[in-house]
């Protein structure tokens, strides 16, 4: 049977009371935020834990906040098949340092997602096995879902640019 | 040895590129490269209204447009927390449902050509074309409609639609049947998919797989059930499971989908509601065309609606629907503006295809293909 919202905050607040930074409910959703150090930790309990059972990792992505919050979300979303209970779970990067755990050990489907997210925004995943581009072309420089990146993008518009540009 | 699997071959099913280690015929590594058909649709989406986004949505699985379109829907009515009126609802569980046969035809006539079947690809595109003649009739176009709007759908079933469905829906149970004569029982078919392509239960809910292929290893999910959406718990449907996790398991699955769809649609045609096809909220939808002739303040609201789009209350939200291949799910965050701040796509077949290196390592050169096949996979989606 599902967990009611606030028994399923209730528990993990218990189990990590200083990692949690902050506990939202929005159109019946729960969102939890917390320190990125602490993401692995927290991911494995929420999988293992019997009342919780979160073991499907629905999505895995990031969000440019630099504008408003100087900050790069990763946002997960997870889902317990036994219990029928959704969790979204949030973590904050600083631009200079955007990087935070990977949870391909606890969900193997993480993994082509932190590879998007790092194509996508730059950051990084400490432990990830294989990260590298997976959408873009591999000679494709920046990271496009980034806000100060432009929409026509920043790649070379002929291939005269690219193949005699040290030509006069 | 190690051969390409290059982005340009008739079995992959759009551009996929897969580089293969072999030892003789037997795969000993697989690496998948996507990214050919990346469009950059989730960055273009942040640079379009709400209702522009639609038209987007629809390219993604090109071959269940309506699935998309719903989805996104779906979730901006999340956001927005608005209801929907029942006969929307009802159109769109009838629409949803056709895709889903139309998008399980693809899969059934591709994959059975890969394997060698090239009757069965006829028959489905006769069966297709049917459904797509539904589709133009209500919509305007055959393939990637774009009919349902934020709140409802944009415009009524027209005269002679309830027909020409029924028609549909009396005539093609009996046509499955004669397609499966040709496959189900057939030798060659079962030698072919029979214990080729498996995945366990544990690893499937691991690589995060979902819809028919989740289902194929025996793991009881589907979103219409577990999470009903759009008024599916009014519909009496069945969702069949496998035992192996197969191809032969994932074939016989969609096909028994089809037939459970069928029955949906056929369900839907009874229980259709009259009433509104689309909500009468102000700010977010479009007023009628006879308000908008003749009274002022509509004409205002369309204006503005055209124009500046809807401002849906600061947040994010995520929905997830049971589109043909699994779960298609859409994660928005809005700033209050008109434009989505973030729109993330949570595509099925994405997810799915992470999954194939471990389906085929160990086996040999023509289950690759076999297995690719029932996987379903759509590069639309992957690679957005």
């Amino acid at each position: 049977m599902p967990m009611k919202n606030e028994d399923l905050a209730a528990l993990i607040k218990t189990k990590f009371p200083e990692a949690i930074m902050s506990i939202a409910s929005f159109r019946n959703e729960l969102t939890l935020t917390v320190k990125k150090d602490a993401v692995a930790e927290i991911a494995q309990f929420l999988k293992k834990n019997e009342a919780l059972d979160f073991n499907f990792l629905s999505d895995l992505c990031g969000v440019d906040r630099i504008e408003t919050d100087n900050v790069f979300d990763v946002v997960y979303h997870l889902y317990s098949l036994s219990k029928n209970h959704r969790l979204r779970l949030k973590a904050s990067v600083s631009p200079d340092a955007p990087s935070l755990p990977t949870v391909t050990g606890v969900w193997k489907t993480a993994n082509w997602h932190e590879r998007e997210t790092y194509d996508m925004f730059g950051i990084t995943f400490e432990g990830h096995p294989d990260l590298r581009k997976i959408l873009t072309p591999e000679d494709f420089e920046g990271h496009p879902l980034r806000k100060d990146y432009p929409l026509d993008g920043r790649q070379p518009a002929t291939l005269r640019d690219i193949y005699r540009k040290d030509e006069a | 040895m190690t051969i390409n699997m290059g982005p340009q071959h008739p079995s992959t099913h759009g551009v996929l590129r897969l580089l293969l280690e072999l030892d003789g015929e037997t795969i000993i590594k697989a690496v998948p490269h996507v990214g050919f058909l990346h469009r950059g649709v989730e960055k273009l989406a942040e640079y379009r209204t709400y209702h522009q986004c639609i038209p987007l949505t629809d390219r993604l699985d090109y071959v269940a447009p309506f699935s998309n379109n719903l989805a996104y829907a779906l979730t901006v009515e999340k956001l927005l927390g608005i209801e929907i009126p029942e006969r929307a609802q009802h159109i769109r569980v009838l629409l949803c449902e056709l895709t889903r046969i139309a998008s399980h035809l693809l899969w059934l006539a591709t994959h059975a050509l890969d394997i060698g079947a090239m009757t069965v690809f006829f028959y489905c595109f006769r069966e297709r074309e049917a459904i797509y003649d539904i589709f133009e009739m209500v919509s305007g176009a055959r393939m990637h409609t774009s009919y349902i709007r934020v709140g409802g759908v944009s415009r009524d079933l027209p005269g002679g639609f309830a027909e020409r469905t029924h028609k549909f829906v009396m005539e093609f149970p009996s046509r499955l049947n004669e397609y499966e004569t040709l496959l189900t029982e057939n030798p060659i078919w079962k030698k072919r998919t029979v214990g080729v392509g498996i995945i366990s239960a544990e690893d499937a809910i691991d690589y995060g797989l979902s819809g028919p292929s989740l289902r194929g290893s025996g793991v009881n999910w589907d979103i219409r059930k577990a999470e009903p959406y759009s008024r599916y718990d009014k519909y009496q449907f069945t969702v069949p499971l496998g035992k192996n996790g197969d191809v032969y398991d994932r074939y016989r699955i969609r096909i028994e989908e089809m037939h459970q769809s069928n029955e949906i649609v056929r369900q839907a045609l009874n229980i259709l509601p009259k009433g509104d096809f689309l909500a009468r909220i102000p700010n977010v939808t479009l007023p009628p065309k006879e308000d908008v002739e003749t009274i002022m303040e509509s004409m205002i609201t369309h204006f503005k609606l055209i124009t500046d789009g809807i401002h849906p209350p600061k947040g994010e939200v995520y929905a997830s629907i049971e589109a043909p291949k699994g779960e298609l799910g859409f994660y928005l965050v809005s700033d209050g503006s008109s434009h989505p701040y973030r729109l993330k796509i949570r595509p099925p077949s994405f997810v799915n295809l992470e999954a194939l290196p471990k389906m085929i390592e160990g086996r040999m050169l023509p289950d690759v293909v076999a297995t690719i096949g029932s996987l379903d996979i759509v590069l639309g989606e992957i690679d957005r």
